[in-house]
C-alpha cells in the first residue's frame, strides 16, 4: 500500500470483489431470479398472442417477432435496474458506509455494481435467448456472437443509467417514480412495443389536406423516439437477431454502424454521468 | 481559546498511564463544523496516543457524531485541523483511510453474506489479498472466537456475534487508529464485557482507540474522558481526575417527592441541593449528614447515600444541566 492510498490493481480487486457481492446477492435471492426472467416471458407471450392479428410490421414479422428484442431489453433494464436500486439498501443497511470510509474510493463501487449488475442482466437475457431459440421462435444466426457483445453493452449502459438514478436516492419508492416515469417510456418509446415512424423536419408527412393535432402529435412522438439512443440499440438488436429481415420499408432504419456508434457513445456518457455523479455528491456518504 | 478554558488540565497534561503510552497517533486542532446555520462541533482540540482508550462523552446533540464523522472521512473539514497518524485527513484521504479502522453505530454487515464473505470483501476494499487476507482472516476470527460461525449468514448471527464480526472487519488490515461510534449499542452486559476486553487488548497492542459514547459507565472504563456539551469540550482527563477534581464525596437522596424534599432540606438544614434525574445531589464529605437528612425528611425518603462523585456529577458541575 502506497501513502497515496491504493494501487490500480488493488481497486480493481475491490471492484471484482463487490461485482462478485452482487452475484452472490442475487442467488441467494430467487424470487430476483425468477421475476428477471418469468415476467418479460408473461410480456412476450400475452402481448405477442394477444396483439397478433392487429399487427403489421416492415419485413413481415409477426408481433412475437417484432416484441422480441424489446422483451430481451426488458430483461436487461429490469435487472439492470434491479440490480443498482441495491444501492439505496447497502446504505440503508449500512454496508455503504463501510464503503464509503475505505481507501478504495468510489470507482470500485461503480465499477463493481455495473459489472456485476450488467453480468446478472446480460446472463439473464442470454437464459431467455436461449428459451427463445429452444421453442424455435428465432434461429441461430452468424450474429450470435455480435448480438452477446451489443447485450453486453446495453446491459452495462442500464446499470449506469440506474446508479444515475439510485446514487443520489433515499428511498426506493423515488426510485420507482422514477422507473415508471423516465426508464419505462424510455423503453416503450425504443421502438419495442410499434415500430418508430419516418420523421421529417419540415412536419408531419400526409397525403392529402392540412396535417390535424394527431398527425403533429405523431411527429413528435417520432423525434423524440428518433432521438432516443435506446431505439438504436434495439434496432440493432433486431437485425442482430434476425440478419434477413428486410427493414427497407421501415420509417426508421438508420445503417448497423449508426446504431452501434449511437450504442457505444450513449453507453460510455452514461458511464461517465455517473462517475461524476458519485464523486461530486458528499450529500449521499452522510444519508443513513 | 474558550472551549479550553473551563477544562482543568489542558490535553498535553500527564495521564494515569502516560508513561505506557506511545506517539499521538489522533490529532485534532480548532476542529469546527456546522450544517447550516446550525453549529455541530465549534472548537474542539483532542489527542489520542498510541496504546490509549479516549471515551467521547455527550448527549444526543453534543456533537460527537458529527467528530466522528469528520475523522471517518465522511465529512469534510471546514476549519481547524485533523492529523492521523502523522497524516493530515484533508490532504491525504486515501492513506488516511488505510490507516484507521471504523466501527459504526448502525451495522455494517452485508446480511446476506456469510462471515468469512464479508470479512474478504472488506479485506478487497482494503487492497489485501491471496495469502496475506486469508491469513488475517483466520486470525481475526480465531481471536473473536467466531471460526465455527465462518461460513454462516450474517442473518443468522445474534447481536453480539454481529458485533464481533464488525470488530474483525474493522481490525482486517491492522490499523493504527480505531474509531468506534456508539460500540455497545444493543449489545447484553456479557458482550459488553468481551468488547471492552477486545479495545484493551488493542490499546496493549499500540492502536489508538478513540470512542464515542452516551453512557457514563462506559466511558468511565476509558483511559481518559472527553465531555462534550453543544460541540464544545468541556473537561479531558482521566475519569477518576475529573472526579477527584469535585472533591471528596456526594450525597445522594432518593425521596418520593423532588420538589419537596428539596425544599424540606433547604428549609430545615439549609442544604442546597441539586435535582438530577430522579435523585437529589450535592457534594458532602461528613457522613453525619446522612443521618440529620434521614430525620428531616422521615418517611418521604427511600435512601440515602454518600459515595465518590461519578461522571453524571462532573458533568453537572461542568454544565449545570442534568446530563439525561
Amino acid at each position: 500500500m502506497t501513502d497515496s492510498g491504493m494501487t490500480t490493481s488493488a481497486r480493481m480487486g475491490a471492484a471484482w470483489m463487490l461485482a462478485r457481492r452482487e452475484w452472490t446477492r442475487f442467488f441467494r435471492q430467487r424470487n430476483r431470479v425468477t421475476a428477471a426472467i418469468v415476467q418479460p416471458l408473461l410480456f412476450w407471450l400475452l402481448f405477442g398472442t394477444g396483439l397478433r392479428g392487429s399487427f403489421e410490421s416492415a419485413g413481415g414479422e409477426s408481433f412475437s417477432q417484432f416484441f422480441l428484442p424489446g422483451t430481451i431489453g426488458l430483461i436487461v433494464l429490469f435487472t439492470a435496474i434491479f440490480a443498482t436500486i441495491s444501492v439505496i439498501e447497502d446504505r440503508r443497511e449500512g454496508f455503504m458506509q463501510s464503503v464509503l470510509v475505505s481507501p478504495a474510493g468510489r470507482f470500485p463501487v461503480l465499477v463493481g455494481k455495473v459489472l456485476g449488475g450488467a453480468a446478472i442482466a446480460w446472463a439473464q437475457a442470454l437464459i431467455f435467448l436461449l428459451l427463445v431459440y429452444l421453442v424455435g421462435a428465432a434461429s441461430i444466426a452468424w450474429t450470435f456472437p455480435w448480438l452477446l457483445l451489443l447485450l453486453a453493452i446495453i446491459a452495462i449502459a442500464m446499470c449506469a443509467l440506474g446508479m444515475i438514478v439510485a446514487w443520489p436516492m433515499e428511498s426506493t419508492q423515488g426510485f420507482h417514480a422514477i422507473m415508471m416515469l423516465g426508464l419505462m417510456p424510455m423503453w416503450l418509446l425504443a421502438g419495442t412495443f410499434f415500430p418508430i415512424p419516418e420523421w421529417s423536419p419540415s412536419g408531419p408527412v400526409i397525403e392529402s389536406g392540412a396535417a390535424t393535432i394527431g398527425d403533429w402529435g405523431g411527429w413528435v412522438l417520432a423525434g423524440i423516439m428518433q432521438l432516443n439512443p435506446l431505439s438504436y440499440s434495439m434496432l440493432e438488436l433486431r437485425r442482430l437477431l434476425n440478419p434477413t429481415l428486410d427493414l427497407s420499408s421501415a420509417g426508421f432504419a438508420p445503417s448497423s454502424m449508426t446504431c452501434w456508434t449511437v450504442t457505444v457513445i450513449a453507453t460510455i456518457v452514461v458511464v461517465v454521468i455517473a462517475w461524476r455523479l458519485m464523486r461530486g455528491s458528499r450529500k449521499a456518504d452522510t444519508m443513513v | 481559546m474558550t472551549t479550553t478554558s473551563t477544562a482543568t488540565s489542558p490535553i498535553d497534561a500527564p495521564h494515569e498511564s502516560a508513561s505506557s503510552l506511545g506517539d499521538v497517533l489522533c490529532d485534532i486542532r480548532d476542529l469546527h463544523h456546522r450544517y447550516g446555520e446550525n453549529v455541530a462541533v465549534d472548537g474542539i482540540d483532542l489527542s489520542v496516543r498510541a496504546g490509549e482508550i479516549v471515551a467521547v462523552l455527550g448527549k444526543n446533540g453534543s456533537g460527537k457524531t458529527t467528530l466522528f464523522r469528520v475523522l471517518s472521512t465522511l465529512l469534510p473539514i471546514q476549519r481547524g485541523s485533523v492529523t492521523l497518524d502523522g497524516l493530515n485527513i484533508a490532504e491525504h484521504v486515501d492513506a488516511v483511510r488505510s490507516r484507521i479502522g471504523i466501527i459504526f453505530q448502525s451495522p455494517s454487515l452485508d446480511i446476506k453474506l456469510t462471515v468469512d464473505e464479508n470479512l474478504r470483501c472488506q479485506g478487497a476494499l482494503y487492497g489485501l489479498s491471496g495469502r496475506e487476507l486469508s491469513d488475517r482472516c483466520d486470525a481475526l476470527l480465531e481471536q473473536f472466537s467466531l471460526t465455527d460461525r465462518r461460513r454462516d449468514l450474517c442473518q443468522t448471527l445474534s447481536g453480539g456475534l454481529k458485533r464481533r464480526v464488525e470488530l474483525a472487519k474493522g481490525l482486517l488490515h491492522r490499523p493504527r487508529v480505531m474509531l468506534l461510534d456508539e460500540p455497545s449499542t444493543g449489545l447484553d452486559p456479557g458482550a459488553r464485557l468481551s468488547l471492552w476486553d477486545a479495545l484493551q487488548q488493542l490499546a496493549n497492542d499500540g492502536v489508538a482507540v478513540l470512542l464515542t459514547t452516551h453512557l457514563m459507565e462506559e466511558a468511565a472504563k476509558a483511559n481518559r474522558v472527553i465531555l462534550l456539551d453543544q460541540g464544545k469540550k468541556i473537561a479531558d482527563d482521566a475519569p477518576s481526575r475529573l472526579r477527584a477534581d469535585l472533591g471528596g464525596g456526594v450525597l445522594t437522596i432518593v425521596p418520593d417527592d423532588l420538589a419537596d424534599a428539596k425544599a424540606i432540606l433547604k428549609r430545615e438544614l439549609n442544604l442546597e441541593t441539586q435535582i438530577v434525574g430522579e435523585t437529589l445531589r450535592m457534594p458532602c464529605d461528613a457522613p453525619e449528614v446522612v443521618a440529620k437528612v434521614s430525620d428531616a425528611l422521615g418517611d418521604d425518603v427511600q435512601s440515602i447515600s454518600i459515595g465518590r462523585p461519578n461522571l453524571e456529577d462532573v458533568f453537572v458541575a461542568r454544565t449545570g444541566k442534568q446530563f439525561q
